[in-house]
C-alpha cells in the first residue's frame, strides 16, 4: 500500500489551529463511526501520518484505556506541539460534540416529561439497547471466528458476574482480568 | 455543600472507571447505574436510560453521555467536571504512554495483556445489554424494536443510526 512516489508524511509542522480544525472536521463527518474518517483525513487528506504510522498509533490506542478517538487526538497532537498540541486536537475533537451533548440535555430538562417526547424517547431507548445486544453479537462472533472458543468462558462468566449477581466492576476486573490474560499468555501458540 | 460532595464523588469514581474503559463506555455501564441510581439517587432509572439513549444518538464519542448526566446533575459545571473526569485521565496516559510504546509494542505481555482482555470487555458489554433491554423493555413493541435494530446492526453495514431514527420515529407515533 505504499506509495513512493509521494511524500507520504508531510514535512511541515501542522499549526496548532490545524490540528484544532482537521479533528473538528472529523468529529463532524463521523456521525456515528469517526474512524474511518480519521484515517481518511490524517493519511491521505492531510498527509500528518504514513498509513503504517497510522496503523501503529491506532494499536496504541486500543491498547491504552480510553475512547479510541479521543487517544489519537491526543497521539497526533503531541507529536507535533506537546501539551499544546494535544490540547488542540483533543478540544477540536470533543469541544463540539460536548456542546451539542449539553444543548440537548437543557432540551431534555425542558422538555422530558412532554408526552410525545418521552414517546419518542421510548422508542430511541428500545433502539439503542438494540445497537448494544448488535455490539456485544458481533464481538462474540469475531471471537468465535478467530477460533478462539474458550475465551468464551470468560465472556460468560463476566456476563454473569456482572449482569446477574451484580458484582462490582472493579472486583470483576481484578479477578477476571488476570485470569483471561494468564490464559492468552500460556495458551499454546 | 451537598451537591459539590455529590459532584466531588461523582469526578473520583468516574476518574477511576476511566481506566477500565477499554472497549468503551458501555462496559463500565452498570457501574455508573450503580453510581448514579442506586447507591445516590442522582439521577430516576428513567432518566438514565433517557440519557443513555440520546448518548448513543447524538454525535461524537459515546463516553459524553457522561456530560449529559453531569448536566442533569449541576448544569455547566456538572457536565463540564464529568466530562473532563471521563476523558481527562486517559488522555494524560496516552500523552506519556506515546514515548514508551515503542520500547514494548512488540513484547509478548503486550499481547497477552491486550488479548486477554478481550472476552472479559464483551462479558461486560452483554451485561450492559441485558441491563439496558431489561430496563427498556417493558413493552412487546419495545421488545420487538430492540430485537429489530439488533438484527439489522448485525446483519447489514448501513449506519445503524437509521435504524434509530426509526425507532425514535414508531416511538413518536404513540406505538412503544
Amino acid at each position: 500500500m505504499t506509495d513512493s512516489a509521494l511524500p507520504l508524511s508531510q514535512p511541515e509542522v501542522p499549526k496548532l489551529q490545524e490540528l484544532f480544525f482537521a479533528f473538528l472536521g472529523i468529529a463532524a463527518s463521523g456521525f456515528g463511526g469517526v474512524l474511518p474518517f480519521a484515517r481518511r483525513m490524517l493519511v491521505e487528506q492531510r498527509r500528518w501520518m504514513n498509513e503504517e504510522e497510522f496503523a501503529e498509533a491506532f494499536a496504541l490506542c486500543q491498547f491504552l484505556p480510553g475512547p479510541n478517538i479521543i487517544n489519537l487526538s491526543v497521539i497526533v497532537g503531541s507529536r507535533y506541539h506537546g501539551v499544546a498540541g494535544a490540547l488542540a486536537a483533543f478540544l477540536g475533537l470533543v469541544g463540539f460534540p460536548t456542546l451539542l451533548m449539553i444543548f440537548c440535555g437543557y432540551l431534555y430538562g425542558l422538555y422530558g416529561e412532554v408526552p410525545v417526547l418521552r414517546d419518542t424517547l421510548a422508542g430511541l431507548a428500545a433502539g439503542a439497547a438494540g445497537l448494544l445486544i448488535a455490539m456485544a453479537a458481533k464481538m462474540i462472533a469475531s471471537l468465535v471466528k478467530a477460533g478462539r472458543v474458550s475465551p468464551l468462558t470468560f465472556v460468560v462468566i463476566g456476563f454473569l458476574a456482572v449482569g446477574i449477581a451484580r458484582i462490582p466492576l472493579y472486583w470483576a476486573v481484578l479477578f477476571l482480568a488476570p485470569v483471561s490474560i494468564a490464559y492468552y499468555w500460556w495458551r499454546p501458540r | 455543600m451537598k451537591l459539590e460532595s455529590a459532584l466531588a464523588t461523582l469526578v473520583l469514581n468516574l476518574a477511576l472507571l476511566s481506566f477500565i474503559t477499554v472497549g468503551g463506555l458501555p462496559s463500565i455501564i452498570p457501574e455508573l447505574h450503580r453510581l448514579i441510581v442506586e447507591n445516590n439517587g442522582w439521577l430516576t432509572g428513567q432518566q438514565f436510560t433517557d440519557l443513555f439513549a440520546i448518548s448513543q444518538a447524538a454525535p461524537g464519542p459515546n463516553m459524553l453521555f457522561v456530560t449529559l448526566v453531569g448536566w442533569q446533575m449541576a448544569g455547566w459545571s456538572g457536565a463540564l467536571l464529568a466530562t473532563a473526569a471521563m476523558v481527562g485521565p486517559t488522555c494524560v496516559l496516552t500523552y506519556f504512554m506515546t514515548r514508551l510504546w515503542d520500547r514494548f509494542k512488540d513484547a509478548p505481555w503486550r499481547v497477552a495483556v491486550q488479548a486477554g482482555l478481550i472476552p472479559v470487555t464483551v462479558g461486560f458489554i452483554s451485561a450492559t445489554a441485558y441491563l439496558i433491554a431489561q430496563a427498556v423493555d417493558i413493552s412487546a413493541v419495545a421488545l420487538a424494536l430492540t430485537a429489530g435494530v439488533a438484527a439489522f446492526s448485525y446483519f447489514t453495514n448501513i449506519n445503524p443510526l437509521w435504524a434509530l431514527a426509526v425507532a425514535a420515529a414508531i416511538g413518536f407515533a404513540g406505538l412503544v
